[in-house]
């Protein structure tokens, strides 16, 4: 909402009042101020002057030379302008001047004459030819005769041009505030100032007719149209407005068009009553019924779009046809036209919520939708009409009819609340005299009535004590508000133990030298070819947005891959050498139709460069340390196609698969354009967390020696590493304390497709140094075992 | 006998003082078996019974005084061998480091996780809940009906009819008010999702905090207070915070809080935009609407609520100029955090 200190002073005098300091009241009470501007700041030395004579300039032939009276003085300045003529009234700009757009004019010399200033086209002092109808743009602003006896008057002064204007965001609570009585209501109480509100008074034309011989209304829909109004105004003249009501209108950023179409717009900024105003020759049988619109009936909006209907929306109609968009925006069919001689003006309230679904549907918020669909106060129905007529009779733009049609079948009772001086002051934590409190009130127009508060019709946001609670706390000052501590029973804050367990996790991740990423939790769908999902893959049942922004933010992630390797392709096109990252990602997946999705977190690692499998494998026993997640088995797994079929593998715990890991396949690194070997882990956060031995206990530090075995065997490359290790932990029993890879031999010597494994085993017992014939006894456990199960024997 | 003896002490001394020195062969020389001091000690058998303790008592003390001379000079010269060796181990400090990469936190985390421990210290738990939620928690039940204007400042991605993600984290205060009763102080950080598309300032998704506290004879001055703890904790103890009365359909009274800026102090800065202060908090007092339709008496119990930004923090705090950077994660810019 823009509002014009000008217009403002109508009703509140706060002329005294600087911008700044306005301003920060006004947001201080509740009123937030975006920005202020002050117009026609940038306009300096422009003066209303009147060309007493004109001669050709010698030395050019598109030149003219002109004597200018500015009043105290004759000037002469130098125009190439050739709308000019000896009489004009003009805006003439006078060294030191200066125009918008930084523009400065001095004294000089064109071609050898001397010029005074130069003379100004609307363009050049920012006007428009809605600002001043009939003038022409393309020349210098010929100004009415009426000007005659200003010469020498500042141009501001003259078109009225100066006046501040605040930018108000008014909250959706508070229609009220869209109109400038609103805001000058919100400005007297701000500033302890008294409130001018006069109620329009409408003369009539009294010559015997009334509205009755031209028009009947009829609400077909009470429960969309809470009250319909309308006046007629008859012998009407279509022409510009009056400079002032231009200029209030510019300086709301409202265009002007012509007298009754910006007394429509004046009133809806005036009283935030939006207004409308019919042709009266269009309406078919004389009626107006407010009904809803038929299915796929098509209606022209006055800016010439069609649209098509349904029955949840309200149309003003005719007996044929609809002539308005109830609430939104007038019918091309009914509207304003220079030839109009008498005119209805619409004064109504419609259900907000309904005004907001058809605007929406239709595609066009409008200053009237905007206002509407926040829900008016029907009380405000009559003084805007009023007012409109009241412009009617003030501009001469015709004569009113007597008498007013009113239908109002939503009339509702005002909100009363007991007045509770303590239980406000115990809410907000204050201790306001109460008769301050129903000073406040009584400013906002609140009443009594005993121990009982009214709050006025247009309020209606006021409906419990909180409510009111505000309104003296804003007022008082918010700021003024005593901090206090809590009191009270003391709660225990902190962590869950699965929020501890994510915090560890990161930080873990972090500490080997892993960045965290955080990406979009929606993707493209797309994105499951790129990471050779299956086509019947089940994780491809996505939740799916039904209104994305696009097709790359559509569906919710049910795996973080995609995610990891969006990012991991980018760092790698930024050239980043050595990239190591992990996400805690949520992943979502959906239940049944109507059900929400599992939202699950998932450990999603990747990594290139200067890392291989076993890095990544690293990376993952070190999650599964954390957890102290005992017996787990990693074993090679080759269907799933987004990894390399012989590089990849699976954690389990007692056959639940808790994760996987490994290099990619080639074919989805190569999907992300990226051309060195990426390696990527998806674990299961979730699966983790829940055999998570939280509690680690204490194993005593040996007391005996240990005694060390090395092995080395020649096997043939297929045989796992692991399963040789799983054997001999197993065959060599508990005195087995670590059986571990220290070298692993392939060459010509020990033939193809062989290769030599050297595996360290130590053993130790608890409670005495084992013997040599017990370690011996253990080493042929081992062997024989390892013969019996892998047919491995040690090498000679 | 005695000249011979100081004879062979100068010579001896002087041999070891000499640059060159080889300190066994002049041991062996003057003290070794077949040494000069022991020829002369030998030769002692001629002496008279009178002069040979004499001479025995000088012989002595030469030797000691060699042997000693011989122990200053070999440590001597260790030292000096020692900083020799010393001076040729000397490196170039100023060559780069080994790598021990150590990962970074996302700024994000950093900046939720700061929040979050503020929070804790004063006996909140942190509380969690879906972000694809049902329409009753994230809209109805917070006093926003269907087709109400507030609806439209959260442009809401939508999954069905019921079914959205949400757009504030706010609906985590409804499941927990609807299983938990009074007193409660509970945070909820999380992904909230709104249909903007990405610039340097927006994003569809971004995280938010939001607080709640319920509790018997909870006032809109405990707000105050405890928002003012939380900004100075955060931002500093000379950090003021300014009310500015809004409204929210869930709370009432409500307001919106600036603190000052914490780069300049309230004088205008690029970071404030020459303001002083930098919007950074909803709060309010909980609307008795949402208390009661969380089985909460409203007469019995009052409580107020808040919420923030975290990217908003998070850019304000690191002086981050554009929030893709967030989530594009280019390791140059993650590294710096």
């Amino acid at each position: 909402m823009n509002l014009s200190r000008n217009w403002l002073a109508d009703f509140v005098d706060v002329a005294d009042i600087g911008n700044k300091e306005y301003c920060d009241r006004m947001t201080d009470t509740g009123s937030k101020v975006e920005c202020f501007e002050q117009l026609a700041e940038d306009i300096e030395n422009v003066v209303v002057a009147r060309i007493t004579e004109i001669k050709p300039h010698e030395n050019s032939d598109h030149l003219q030379i002109c004597q200018v009276d500015i009043g105290s003085k004759t000037v002469q300045i130098v125009t190439g302008a050739q709308n000019v003529f000896e009489g004009a009234i003009v805006p003439a700009a006078i060294p030191t001047a200066h125009l918008p757009g930084g523009i400065v004019i001095k004294s000089g010399k064109l071609r050898g004459v001397q010029s005074d200033g130069m003379l100004c086209s609307m363009g050049e002092l920012n006007l428009t030819e809605h600002d001043m109808p009939g003038k022409i743009a393309d020349g210098i602003l010929i100004l009415d005769e009426e000007f005659g006896d200003k010469l020498g008057m500042d141009i501001r002064d003259a078109l009225m041009l100066r006046d501040s204007v605040v930018e108000f965001e008014i909250t959706s609570n508070r229609p009220d505030c869209l109109s400038v009585i609103g805001l000058a209501r919100e400005s007297a109480v701000s500033f302890n100032r008294e409130f001018k509100l006069n109620s329009p008074k409408v003369k009539g034309c009294n010559d015997g007719d009334k509205i009755g011989n031209y028009l009947s209304v009829a609400i077909d829909a009470p429960d969309l149209c809470h009250r319909y109004m309308a006046r007629v105004v008859k012998n009407v003249k279509i022409e510009p407005s009056p400079l002032w009501l231009r200029m209030r209108l510019r300086a709301s950023g409202v265009r002007p068009i012509n007298n009754i179409v910006d007394i429509t717009n004046y009133v809806m900024l005036e009283y935030g009553q939006p207004m409308h105003a019919f042709d009266y020759t269009c309406l078919d049988n004389s009626s107006i019924i407010v009904r809803r619109a038929g299915d796929g009936e098509i209606f022209k909006s006055l800016d010439d779009q069609d649209h098509t209907l349904d029955s949840s929306m309200l149309v003003i109609a005719d007996q044929n046809k609809a002539v308005a968009l109830a609430g939104v925006m007038g019918g091309a069919n009914s509207e304003i036209k220079d030839n109009t001689t008498t005119v209805v003006f619409e004064s109504a309230c419609f259900l907000g919520s309904s005004v907001r679904v058809t605007a929406k549907k239709n595609g066009m918020r409008t200053e009237s939708s905007a206002r509407f669909e926040k829900g008016l106060d029907p009380e405000n129905c009559y003084a805007g009409l009023e007012r409109a007529c009241e412009l009617v009779e003030l501009l001469g733009a015709g004569e009113v009819v007597n008498e007013i049609i009113d239908v109002y079948p939503g009339k509702t009772e005002p909100t009363k609340l007991p007045f509770q001086p303590d239980v406000m002051n115990a809410f907000l934590g204050t201790d306001v005299d109460a008769a301050e409190m129903k000073k406040i009130l009584e400013t906002l127009e609140f009443t009594f009535e005993g121990d009982m508060m009214v709050a006025p019709s247009f309020r209606a946001d006021i409906g419990c004590m909180n409510d009111v609670a505000e309104e003296i706390a804003r007022i008082y000052g918010y700021n003024k508000i005593i901090s206090g501590k809590l009191r009270g029973e003391t709660t225990q804050g902190g962590y869950t133990p699965k929020q501890k367990f994510e915090i560890d996790l990161e930080n873990m991740l972090c500490g080997i030298g892993l960045d965290q990423i955080q990406t979009f939790s929606f993707i493209s769908p797309k994105y499951y070819d790129k990471i050779r999902l299956p086509e019947d893959s089940t994780l491809r049942n996505s939740v799916v947005i039904s209104n994305p922004l696009g097709e790359d933010t559509s569906v919710m992630r049910t795996t973080a891959l995609p995610s990891m390797m969006e990012v991991i392709a980018r760092n790698y096109n930024f050239n980043n050498a050595n990239v190591r990252l992990f996400e805690i990602a949520t992943v979502y997946i959906p239940t049944a139709p109507d059900a929400l999705p599992d939202e699950k977190k998932v450990i999603s690692v990747g990594m290139y460069g200067d890392c291989d499998f076993y890095t990544l494998k690293g990376v993952c026993e070190n999650v599964l340390k954390l957890a102290a997640v005992e017996g787990y088995e990693i074993s090679s797994y080759s269907e799933n196609a987004s990894y390399h079929p012989g590089r990849c593998a699976v954690i389990s715990v007692d056959g639940k698969q808790l994760g996987i890991f490994g290099q990619l396949h080639p074919a989805t690194q190569n999907n992300y354009g990226i051309d060195t070997a990426v390696y990527a882990a998806e674990l299961d956060f979730e699966a983790i967390f829940e055999i998570m031995n939280p509690i680690k206990q204490y194993t005593p530090l040996p007391k005996y020696p240990a005694s060390t075995r090395d092995f080395s065997f020649l096997c043939d490359e297929s045989l796992e590493v692991g399963k040789i290790m799983a054997v001999m932990k197993k065959a060599g029993g508990k005195t087995v304390e670590s059986v571990n890879l220290f070298d692993i031999y392939r060459g010509q010597q020990i033939g193809e497709n062989k290769k030599s494994v050297s595996i360290r085993v130590i053993l130790r017992a608890a409670d005495r140094t084992l013997t040599v014939e017990e370690t011996e006894k253990v080493s042929a456990k081992i062997l024989a075992a390892l013969d019996k199960e892998l047919g491995i024997a040690l090498r000679m | 006998m005695k000249e011979k003896l100081q004879l062979i002490k100068s010579e001896a001394l002087s041999a070891i003082a000499a640059d060159n020195a080889d300190l066994e062969q002049i041991r062996i020389k003057y003290l070794g078996k077949k040494g000069e001091l022991t020829a002369v000690l030998r030769g002692m058998g001629a002496l008279s019974p009178e002069e040979r303790p004499i001479v025995g008592q000088i012989a002595n003390e030469v030797r000691a005084q060699i042997e000693e001379a011989i122990a200053e000079r070999s440590a001597l010269l260790k030292q000096l061998e020692l900083e020799k060796k010393l001076a040729e181990e000397k490196i170039d400090v100023t060559m780069p480091a080994a790598e021990m990469k150590v990962g970074m936190l996302h700024p994000l985390t950093k900046v939720q996780r700061t929040i979050e421990e503020i929070f804790i210290g004063m006996g909140f738990s942190i509380a969690e809940g879906p972000e694809v939620e049902l329409d009753y928690y994230n809209f109805q039940a917070l006093n926003i009906p269907e087709n109400h204007p507030a609806r439209d400042t959260q442009d809401t991605f939508y999954i069905t009819d019921n079914i959205l993600l949400r757009s504030q984290t706010s609906p985590v205060q409804v499941r927990t008010m609807e299983k938990q009763k009074p007193p409660i102080r509970v945070i909820s950080p999380g992904r909230v999702y709104r249909s903007d598309a990405v610039d340097a300032t927006h994003s569809p998704l971004f995280h938010q905090v939001e607080g709640l506290v319920v509790d018997k004879g909870v006032t809109m001055g405990d707000l105050k207070g405890m928002l003012e703890t939380f900004a100075k904790t955060l931002f500093g103890e000379n950090t003021r915070l300014r009310f500015r009365p809004h409204h929210f359909p869930f709370t009432e009274p409500s307001a919106e809080v600036d603190v000052s800026c914490f780069v300049c102090g309230g004088e205008g800065c690029r970071v404030c935009k020459n303001e002083g202060w930098i919007e950074i908090l909803g709060a309010g007092m909980v609307h008795p609407f949402v208390l009661s339709n969380c089985g909460i008496d409203p007469e019995e119990y009052s409580g107020f609520a808040f919420g923030m930004g975290v990217e908003r923090i998070a850019m304000k705090y690191y002086g981050i100029d554009d929030m893709r950077h967030l989530y594009e994660n280019d390791v140059r810019f993650l590294e710096q955090f």
